[in-house]
């Protein structure tokens, strides 16, 4: 899970991307099942990309195996206001959302 | 919706002749709330019933333009499993 998130920021970072934030939520139960397994990780980035990075980004994610489900969204000026406040001062344009695999599922 | 009384305003509370009648308004646009979060699971289920289904902005006075967000907002985070899609007895 450490080394994903690694990987992905270092995606954003090789591709010009700037981080702007990021939150863990840890391993979290899912609302209901996904491949199986009753639990993931979730990870959000908030960074600033060029709109091309998207699908390098996109395809990055479908082909790992430890992404569960991944949600990319361009956020619009008031998301980026609230984010920004939720951390108190923090956050930017493209957010994307990631999760992995929850170890033992059942 | 109007029942007895000939306005089709806000009257569902309004059996016979007069219940006091508190006047829905759009808490968005009350406190001057632009953005809806799809991760904040807690208060995406107030504009939910027990079923997981989303309410219709008449119940929940929610304004259209509002009610659209909290829309695409629920939808997003049942995406990405943080609500259910078919639920029973949320809450």
């Amino acid at each position: 899970m450490q080394e994903a998130v690694k990987s992905y920021r270092q995606l954003v970072a090789e591709h010009g991307g700037v981080m702007v934030g990021e939150t863990n939520w840890g391993l979290t139960k899912l609302a209901y099942p996904i491949k199986k397994k009753s639990t993931g990780f979730y990870h959000f980035f908030e960074f600033q990309a060029n709109s091309d990075f998207q699908a390098i980004l996109e395809t990055a994610y479908s082909r790992d195996e430890r992404v569960l489900r991944f949600l990319n969204l361009k956020l619009d000026k008031h998301a980026v206001v609230y984010n920004e406040r939720k951390r108190k001062g923090e956050i930017a344009p493209a957010k994307k959302y990631e999760s992995k695999e929850g170890g033992s599922s059942i | 919706m109007s029942g007895k009384s000939g306005q089709d305003s806000y009257n569902f509370n309004s059996q016979q002749s007069q219940v006091i009648i508190k006047k829905k308004y759009c808490r968005f646009k009350k406190h001057n709330i632009k953005y809806i979060d799809y991760k904040d699971s807690n208060f995406l289920l107030k504009f939910m019933n027990e079923q997981g289904k989303i309410l219709p902005g008449r119940i929940t006075g929610t304004s259209d333009k509002y009610q659209r967000k909290v829309g695409t907002a629920i939808k997003r985070a049942r995406f990405m499993a943080i609500l259910p899609y078919v639920a029973d007895g949320l809450k």
